[in-house]
């Protein structure tokens, strides 16, 4: 039989909680005994190729992209997990939310103290993203399985869980292990 | 008045004075009932109903209720802890409470209740309101992204400093804690060894140049749920 595969993303994010998957240090190996990456950052898998049993999800949706990602991962993740503090409330980049979408970019493009920008212009390509009118927490976009939270949640408490839900325990984390910083 | 009152929490006879509250009772007794608006040396408030029991089975805040004899006191069923984290979530969506950042993380005690309680994401919509940030005092900052409206560092400035730099103004989503001037709390009498600024359970009222001086690993809910010094403690 072969084995269940895993996907990550990073949304939103800093990429501090993948940073924190691979903070499980040796276990990485015990990782790939009993799972297959599918799409992740961590291998460079692009397409989802099959169904996952476990998706992890760090970061919000500050852009449509993110929204499309996000909603892909619902699709092919038997349980979804938002990794860490920006999946689960936006993090750092939601503190535009408080700002109106207009100001931000006015802020960024135009009338900021170090912005040279003769122009004026706002960049708008097609290629690039739209952005949000402000961060949504994954939950707030889809149905959201687990939340991990900490910024980074701790390596124990990323292998804690992955390790339960593939073995299909309940996910019962120690006290010390649900931080949120 | 008779001095002994005896009356019964979580099916646990227990004791208590005449003219203790609930909470105070319980304390005494070696049971923590969670709370956020009280505050020892400070008048009871009732204002943030973290505390609620279900007193004779009516929801009640132990921290205003007095006690009296027979009665029956609910604090731990699960009804009681879901409205405990109901609140407790909600408190969490009302404000901007970014911990990733805040000085007061490890230390604070709705962030602390929130571990207690195991909470790892609020069910509620996140509001992401517009709020300020006074920085004209020279020794203490007010965030009011943090502030969850308990009214301790009101009382403090009250009752303890004798002053009233702190108030409350507007009502309902409008309600905030305002200082006594127009120029912000650096226009205040407000000193930074007061007691009010000591009084602030969350990182909406903190003193310059204490941040993070306490490495993470001994903080004090690091390792302990808050409550944890009363359940040790009391004499069952």
């Amino acid at each position: 039989m072969s084995k269940p595969a895993i996907a990550t993303t990073s949304l939103a994010g800093c990429f501090g909680c993948h940073m924190s998957i691979l903070d499980i240090d040796a276990r990485i190996l015990e990782l790939i005994d009993l799972v297959d990456f599918d799409k992740s950052p961590i291998d460079d898998i692009k397409r989802f190729s099959r169904t996952c049993k476990v998706g992890l999800v760090e970061g919000g949706c500050c852009n449509e992209e993110n929204v499309e990602v996000l909603r892909e991962f619902r699709r092919h993740c038997e349980i979804l997990v938002s990794l860490g503090d920006c999946a689960i409330m936006g993090g750092i980049p939601a503190m535009r939310n408080m700002v109106p979408l207009e100001e931000c970019l006015d802020e960024a493009y135009r009338s900021g103290p170090t912005v040279y920008n003769p122009s004026g212009e706002i960049p708008g390509d097609p290629e690039i993203p739209l952005l949000l009118n402000k961060v949504y927490p994954a939950h707030e976009v889809v149905k959201i399985d687990y939340h991990l939270p900490g910024c980074p949640p701790p390596a124990e408490t990323i292998w804690q869980a992955l390790v339960a839900l593939l073995e299909g325990r309940p996910l019962d984390l120690p006290y010390e292990l649900i931080k949120y910083d | 008045m008779s001095g002994t009152i005896e009356f019964f929490i979580d099916g646990r006879p227990v004791t208590g004075r005449a003219g203790q509250t609930i909470l105070e009772a319980a304390e005494d007794n070696g049971i923590y009932i969670p709370r956020l608006c009280h505050m020892k040396g400070l008048t009871p408030y009732g204002g943030c109903r973290v505390c609620t029991c279900l007193v004779n089975s009516r929801a009640q805040a132990a921290c205003t209720q007095p006690i009296a004899p027979g009665l029956i006191v609910d604090s731990d069923s699960e009804a009681v802890r879901e409205i405990r984290r109901q609140i407790i979530e909600m408190l969490f969506v009302e404000g901007n409470h970014f911990c990733m950042f805040c000085e007061k993380s490890g230390s604070c005690e709705l962030q602390a209740l929130a571990y207690r309680f195991g909470i790892t994401a609020p069910r509620h919509p996140y509001l992401f309101p517009r709020r300020e940030v006074d920085a004209t005092h020279a020794g203490v900052f007010v965030d009011h992204n943090r502030c969850v409206l308990c009214g301790r560092c009101v009382r403090a400035s009250r009752q303890s400093d004798g002053k009233a730099v702190f108030g409350f103004v507007g009502r309902g989503p409008g309600r905030r804690v305002a200082v006594n001037a127009s120029g912000g709390l650096g226009r205040t009498e407000a000193a930074t060894a007061d007691a009010a600024m000591r009084a602030c359970p969350v990182g909406a009222i903190l003193v310059r140049g204490e941040a993070y001086a306490t490495p993470i690993g001994r903080r004090p809910y690091d390792h302990q749920p808050i409550g944890s010094d009363v359940e040790e403690g009391g004499t069952p």
